[in-house]
């Protein structure tokens, strides 16, 4: 048996496997978001003057904003004052060895398949495990630091590291961006720091896993990465929630900066919790990801393999600045039920010879909804720049829908940016084929999706592939026959 | 093995197969031949379960089970088999994943163990030398950009890979030049045994200069009007479709 298709049998039994709630004690913020508040999570992170500073100001800046609207999606009013910005799992606020991880947090992690321990390191993956608003563990950091990349969890680089947060965040994505960016600068809560120096090829993969776990709360996480010159590094956050009734607000922040010839890799595995097949609960994902080619020659690649919340806002980035610099964007957004995704992406050319590529394969079934934004920008200084976007759209069943608004600006006439797009249905020639080999229609249907999506799968790392390809399958249960 | 009762079937309004009887027993190749349209690729869909067809009355029995009330993929796993006259393509699959996945899942209905890399990997280059079939095929995206003689041969590889107790060849031969036609009637011959049969499907009686039928039924307007041995194709081939059109005709005007 196909390994990945044996478990993906497995799993389809259960619904969402992730949706466990760890009884830990958490140290919480009343509910609401007030300037005290602000002032309530920069001093339990016991943060310098210049940070809280920062948050205010942000704080003050998003009062005068209105919640965005343009997004194809649909949802009840958020009520930002029945939210709980801050919950930290209790235990030794500092921790000296990954020993100390409190048992039942080191379970729950277990379960959703991250060992914090030996087992994990064996496999070359660093991890930062974020569990509701702070950093649990950061492991192999002795190792990394060894060549002078920092990893670590934002709160620990405020204390650690101030000069560089205070030189690079908010320099992509500024707290005025958009409603959800300048709330996330006002409560962010942790999320990771990597800082990768000159020269150096980080020699594993650097991963994140999000869980929102304690009720009621927003996870608000900040990920700031930067490569030095001629640096190389492969970042992967994954997600998970526990199934509630009500709705849950995760907005993230994240920043990526590449110097002359610099590469960062991005991927993301989200799982956050879609609500159930009526349409209650689930994540609300609203996330703002950009990232700057600063350098000459640099290149920043996103890859996202979206398959929960119940809606998605996301557009991950890239500004074009240094010449000849390279921006990619591979995503696979599967809907099922009554989910709605809009997502997509920015390419700004600004730079000379800058080049974009674009692929996009959005999957639909059941009632829900999927839309690729996108927006490719060639600047009047772009001369030569070329963009490729590629944008497929599959559909399972007939009340689902599949929607396309790619925007093109081109600003220099040598620039060129070229569109592509299909829809297409699963159909039933191809399933029955699969039948008649002996396939039933859930591991057939699983396939076809993986080979739809399988140009961008093929970006993720090999170990990450092979739990996204069983996500895809899983999230589509039941979807057809 | 297989014994087809008065088997009726149709799709929407219209009635395609009126009332066909079959019977194949282990170790026998059958041929059916036909003018288009007759009802050939409907009978082979209907054994094989295809859903859009419905049966109207009748009774298919293999190897002692009521094939009509399995899934196709159970009667995949009961060891029938079909080579479709138009198989379709996957676009992105790989054609190893999917035969990997399709011999597993038949393993795992027999009850046997699922095959691990190493040997599925020894029994695919096994069944490459027996096929005539390269490798590079096997790695590109199923059916994807294949042409219509690498479409039947990668069909009549997966036949050899499944090792089905009855296998239904839909037109195998249509659009093969003549070498690959004798590629793919070498391979079913080196398949065949006494315990296996083989439902041969086809329109001209070329493809039976290579693999010899035991019997030859001609099927037309839905029903076998006439059943012989491999003598009966040639006598098709000379005297035509027309000939058997109107004498039937002339039977059922009067
Ligand atoms: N999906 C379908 N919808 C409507 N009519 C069909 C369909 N499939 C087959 N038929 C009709 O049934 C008859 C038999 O077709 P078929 O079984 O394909 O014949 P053969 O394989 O002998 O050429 C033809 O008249 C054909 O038009
Ligand atoms: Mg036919």
């Amino acid at each position: 048996m196909n390994e990945g298709l044996s478990t993906i049998e497995q799993t389809v039994l259960s619904d969402y496997k992730y949706g466990f709630v760890t009884h830990i004690e958490a140290d919480e913020a009343p509910k609401g978001l007030s300037e005290d508040i602000v002032r309530f999570i920069s001093a339990k992170k016991n943060e310098p003057q210049w940070m809280l500073e920062w948050r205010l100001k942000a704080y003050r800046y998003w009062l005068t904003l209105k919640e965005p609207n343009w997004a194809n999606v649909k949802y009840p009013a958020i009520n930002y004052q029945d939210i709980i910005y801050y919950s930290a799992p209790k235990q030794k606020v500092k921790l000296n060895s990954m020993d100390e991880v409190d048992p039942e947090l080191r379970r729950t992690f277990e379960k959703l398949g991250i060992s914090l321990d030996e087992q994990k390191r064996l496999s070359g993956v660093a991890v930062d495990a974020v569990i509701d608003s702070v950093s649990i563990a950061t492991t192999f950091k002795e190792q990394l630091a060894e060549q002078g990349i920092i990893f670590c969890s934002m709160s620990e680089a405020v204390q650690d590291h101030p000069e560089l947060v205070k030189k690079y965040i908010g320099s992509v994505v500024p707290m005025t961006d958009n409603y959800f960016a300048a709330l996330n600068s006002a409560v962010f809560s942790d999320g990771s720091f990597c800082y990768i120096p000159k020269g150096v090829r980080c020699p594993m993969e650097l991963s994140t896993y999000f869980r929102i776990n304690a009720e009621n709360t927003g996870q608000f996480e900040r990920t700031l990465i930067v490569a030095e010159e001629g640096s190389y590094v492969s970042y992967l956050e994954g997600c998970t929630a526990p199934m509630r009734d009500e709705n849950q607000l995760h907005a993230a922040v994240v920043e990526l900066i590449a110097m002359d010839k610099a590469e960062i890799k991005y991927s993301t595995v989200q799982n956050w919790y879609p609500g159930d097949k009526e349409g209650n609960g689930g994540i609300y994902n609203f996330v703002t990801k950009r990232g700057i080619c600063q350098g000459v020659g640099s290149k920043i690649s996103w890859t996202q393999v979206e398959t929960g919340s119940a809606i998605t806002w996301k557009y991950p980035s890239v500004i074009l600045k240094g010449d000849n610099s390279v921006g990619e964007f591979y995503s696979v957004a599967v809907t099922n039920n009554h989910q709605q995704a809009d997502t997509g992406t920015k390419m700004q050319h600004i730079g000379k010879n800058t080049r974009s590529r674009i692929v996009s394969k959005g999957i639909s079934a059941g009632f829900s909804n999927n839309s690729y934004r996108g927006l490719v920008h060639m600047g009047k200084k772009a001369t030569n720049a070329r963009n490729f976007s590629q944008c497929d759209s599959l559909l399972l069943g007939d009340k689902c829908g599949a929607h396309t608004f790619p925007y093109i600006e081109v600003k220099n006439s040598t620039s060129v940016a070229e569109h592509e797009a299909t829809t297409s249905k699963i159909g039933e020639d191809q399933i029955f084929y699969c039948n008649q080999r002996g396939i039933d229609t859930e591991t057939a249907v699983a396939l076809i999706i993986n080979g739809f999506a399988k140009e961008v799968m093929n970006q993720l790392p090999m170990e990450f592939a092979v739990e996204a390809q069983k996500l895809l399958a899983i999230s589509l249960e039941g979807s057809v026959g | 093995m297989l014994s087809i009762r008065n088997l009726h079937a149709g799709i929407e309004e219209k009635k395609i197969l009126k009332g066909i009887n079959l019977d194949i027993k282990p170790g026998e190749v059958h041929a059916i031949m036909g003018p288009n349209g007759s009802g050939k690729s409907t009978l082979a869909s209907v054994l094989a379960g295809r859903a859009d067809y419905e049966v109207l009355d009748g009774s298919v029995d293999f190897d002692g089970k009521d094939l009509l009330e399995l899934s196709p993929e159970a009667r995949a796993g009961e060891g029938l088999f079909l080579a479709f006259q138009y198989p379709v393509e996957i676009p992105g699959l790989s054609t190893t994943n999917f035969i990997k996945t399709a011999v597993n899942e038949v393993r795992k209905y027999r009850g046997q163990e699922s095959l691990d890399a190493v040997a599925f990997l020894r029994l695919m280059k096994e069944k490459m030398a027996m096929m005539e079939i390269d490798q590079s095929l096997l790695s590109r995206p199923l059916n994807e950009g294949f042409s219509g003689g690498e479409k039947k041969r990668n069909e009549i590889f997966q036949m050899a890979m499944l090792e089905p107790k009855l296998a239904i060849l839909d037109e195998t031969d249509s659009g093969l030049d003549i070498d690959a036609i004798r590629i793919v009637a070498n391979g079913v011959n080196k398949l065949r045994s006494k315990d296996n049969a083989v439902l041969l499907v086809t329109h001209y009686q070329r493809l039976l200069d290579y693999i010899v039928p035991d019997f030859v039924h001609v099927l037309y307007n839905g029903r076998i009007v006439k059943s012989g041995t491999k003598e009966l194709a040639l006598e098709l081939e000379e005297r035509g479709y027309d000939f058997i059109k109107s004498v039937v005709d002339a039977v059922e005007e009067a």
